[in-house]
């Protein structure tokens, strides 16, 4: 079916700039744009988003869909109607599902199932090693013959030394991305919040920021043993930042994320025994949500990245050593964006969007400019936008969002996915 | 209707409940040492005893204040229970909830279950531990029995105590170190870097014969067995060489100085001397006094002035 559709009044965003443009699509691609375009009502659908924002359709490296096992919590199709309600036309999908992301059947599973929703573009990541083990390397090749690109153990990282080393030579001669979740599991054993003064008083047991940072000096330090690349997943503490920052001065190949909650939340949230504040890296100090946001602003991190993990209430309503780490994350990453960060709508697309559309080796067909001839991955935003959550409102089949009550500025309106509006008005259009 | 007041950490309650309570423990320590020692005060109210940890002492010791205070009680204690059936702590308070209960009175391994469970429930929630976050009861009753022992002095400004031991997972040390220095004392840690918090909440030090004959009181923490001999503190006899309290120690100890322990006591460990023979031992008052703390905290959460006296208003 081919859809016609023109966007009128909006002003565009993305790598050329800011200016106001009109956009014809159609057969999926962006066929033209001008200041000024005409509708023909006959054979085009008409949004008219005059004070709009309209740029490239985000993009987030760090997604936990839940299927195949954990379908209580999200299903393919709830996580893809979240992730387009948050302006999401890609998601790269966690390997932590159950059977793991680590051969071709599930992650071809997870491929044909986003396909079938058709909402956005899923992409299934593959785990490191067999079964996120941390002992045998997953057929690298024979994933990546399927389209996968990005390979990760994320809900812990890849402890062994020698094991990441050669997953690194390995993986990096194939032209693929390994990306860490940085933890030194020896250091966080039973923790269930940021070691500190907040985890001193309530008496839980802390996780240290050194568990994250010795695993991302360890794996800079691979880096430049090694050559190949690799992509640290939501780094949480000032160090990290710094040590990023080091390497990227040095010109490794280095590229990282940040979350919405790192850069939102601290670990005084806390304070009220509440499991939906309990994520893994857990919330830091304020000193270290001023440190990522500053690596956001300077370029050091590139890209935000949800790390959207829903649970049912009832694993959060768990004693807090019980309770899974984790929180929503797709449908509130722009509001939170804009309400914390200070930066200008090209400096936001390039992190929710073309950045990590790169790291994610998808920059070919996401992220891509808003001209004509470009797939029409879209999204756009009502910049004056104040709202507030509600957690029975959202597409998730979870509610564990950590922004109750908080109000969010700025909200995706639509969002495009090849063409066709599958947001219109904030509500998913299946 | 005013919100449904709990009793689940001193630094929630703060200090001017803290006195009020210590008065009335005051009161409750009168009616315990009467013949009949029992009030009608809380006939009629049932309070749940909620033990998902063992628990023989505080169990005995909030069972015995509410049955003074003609309570109802039901305990449900883990072992027996359908929480073994995979029954989640929701589903258990609310199931309890709704045979009319109270007050929950909870014993939990894990920090913050006292406010987890204040969501499920209209009743008042006493804790009776809660990981190594708090146990408030215990705090009370300790700063009751330094202050008989101070012939009710209402303020500890000057007091010197020192709390030895595996401060990290004691949440006694928690609970009585915010008591004590809201009432006014000086609290020293005493324990390696490895036994204390990741950032102390009081001075700390590793050596116990530096202060060991100053303090005017020595707490004494219980050291679990199975944390010696870990990554945590050397096995053998080093841990009581350095924490405990041995004859040596106990004849530095001030003349005046009051020894504690919240018990159970692991003789051996942190005691090798027999504090029956240390005069300055207050360990058995603080076992008496924890029945009269807890029933003033129980009175003041679901009784009403003027219940108090023997038969009246009843």
């Amino acid at each position: 079916m081919s859809e016609r559709l023109v966007i009128t009044g909006g002003t565009v965003v993305d790598q050329h700039g800011e200016r106001r443009l009109d956009v014809r699509i159609a057969d999926g691609c962006v066929v033209e744009t001008a200041p000024s375009l005409t509708v023909d009502p006959s054979v085009e659908q008409h949004l008219d988003v005059a004070g709009y924002i309209v740029g490239p359709g985000f993009v987030d490296l760090h997604t936990h869909l839940r299927e195949p096992g954990m379908t209580e919590a999200e299903t393919i199709e709830s996580g893809s109607k979240a992730a387009a309600r948050g302006g999401y036309t890609a998601v790269v999908a966690m390997p932590n599902t159950d059977p793991t992301q680590d051969c071709v059947e599930v992650v071809e599973f997870v491929r044909q199932r986003g396909i079938e929703v058709g909402l956005c573009d899923v992409r299934p990541s593959g785990s490191i090693t067999i079964g996120r083990a941390g002992e045998r390397l997953t057929p690298f090749a024979e994933l990546a013959a399927v389209g996968v690109h990005l390979f990760t153990d994320d809900g812990s990282g890849v402890q062994d030394d020698g094991l990441m080393r050669r997953a690194l030579e390995y993986a990096g001669e194939l032209g693929l991305i390994l990306a860490q979740h940085c933890e030194v599991a020896s250091l966080t054993r039973g923790a269930v919040m940021h070691e500190g003064e907040c985890c001193s008083h309530l008496g839980l047991p802390g996780w240290p920021a050194l568990a994250e940072e010795l695993m991302v000096h360890r794996d800079i330090e691979l880096v430049r043993l090694t050559g190949s690349p690799v992509h640290l997943l939501h780094l949480s503490t000032a160090r990290s930042v710094e040590l990023v920052r080091a390497a990227k001065a040095d010109g490794l190949p280095v590229t990282a994320e940040a979350t919405p909650h790192h850069i939102s939340l601290t670990d005084e949230s806390l304070r009220a025994f509440d499991a939906r504040f309990k994520v893994n890296p857990p919330l830091r100090t304020m000193a270290d949500v001023e440190a990522v946001r500053g690596g956001l602003a300077d370029g050091t991190i590139d890209a935000i990245a949800t790390d959207h993990a829903p649970h049912p209430t009832r694993t959060k309503e768990r004693p807090l050593d019980e309770a899974p780490p984790g929180m929503l994350g797709l449908e509130t990453s722009l509001g939170v964006a804009r309400s914390v960060l200070g930066l200008d709508w090209q400096q936001l697309f390039a992190l929710l969007s073309w950045q990590p559309a790169a790291i994610a080796g998808l920059d070919a067909v996401q992220g891509r400019p808003v001209v004509a001839g470009e797939p029409a991955h879209l999204v756009v935003i009502d910049p004056q936008a104040q709202w507030s959550v509600d957690p029975t409102q959202l597409a998730s089949l979870s509610t564990n969002t950590p922004y109750v009550g908080m109000t969010l500025e700025s909200r995706v309106r639509h969002t495009i996915f090849h063409g066709r509006p599958v947001v219109i008005d904030g509500m998913v259009n299946a | 209707m005013a919100e449904r007041r709990h009793f689940r950490s001193i630094d929630e309650v703060g200090v001017d409940t803290i006195r009020r309570l210590l008065d009335l423990t005051d009161h409750m320590a009168e009616v315990s040492r009467r013949p009949n020692p029992k009030v009608p005060a809380l006939r009629g109210r049932t309070i749940c005893n909620l033990f998902f940890e063992d628990s023989t002492r505080t169990r005995m010791s909030f069972d015995t204040a509410a049955k003074r205070l003609s309570a109802d009680t039901m305990t449900l204690a883990v072992g027996s229970s359908s929480v073994n059936k995979g029954e989640s702590l929701r589903d258990t308070v609310e199931t309890l909830s709704a045979m009319g209960v109270d007050a929950f009175v909870l014993r939990h391994r894990t920090a913050g279950t006292p406010w987890q469970i204040a969501q499920w429930t209209n009743a008042a929630i006493v804790n009776a531990g809660d990981g190594w976050h708090a146990h408030p009861t215990q705090a009370l009753l300790d700063a009751y029995t330094i202050r008989t022992r101070l012939g009710g002095a209402t303020s500890f400004d000057g007091l010197s105590v020192a709390i030895v031991g595996d401060v990290r997972h004691s949440r006694v040390a928690r609970s009585v170190t915010q008591i004590l220095t809201m009432l006014g004392a000086d609290v020293r840690l005493v324990a390696p870097r490895t036994l204390l918090p990741p950032v102390p909440m009081a001075p700390t030090t590793h050596d116990l014969d530096d202060v060991v004959g100053d303090v005017d009181v020595l707490y004494l923490l219980r050291m679990q067995n199975e944390r010696m001999g870990t990554g945590l503190v050397p096995g053998g006899t080093e841990y009581t060489d350095r924490f405990a309290l041995t004859p040596a120690r106990a004849r530095q100890l001030r003349p005046d100085a009051m020894v504690m322990h919240p018990g159970p006591m692991n003789r051996g460990v942190e005691i090798t001397v027999d504090p029956s023979t240390l005069g300055q031992s207050l360990i058995l008052d603080q076992v008496t006094n924890g029945i009269a703390a807890r029933m003033a905290v129980l009175f003041d959460l679901l009784g009403s002035s003027g219940t108090l006296e023997d038969g009246a208003n009843v």
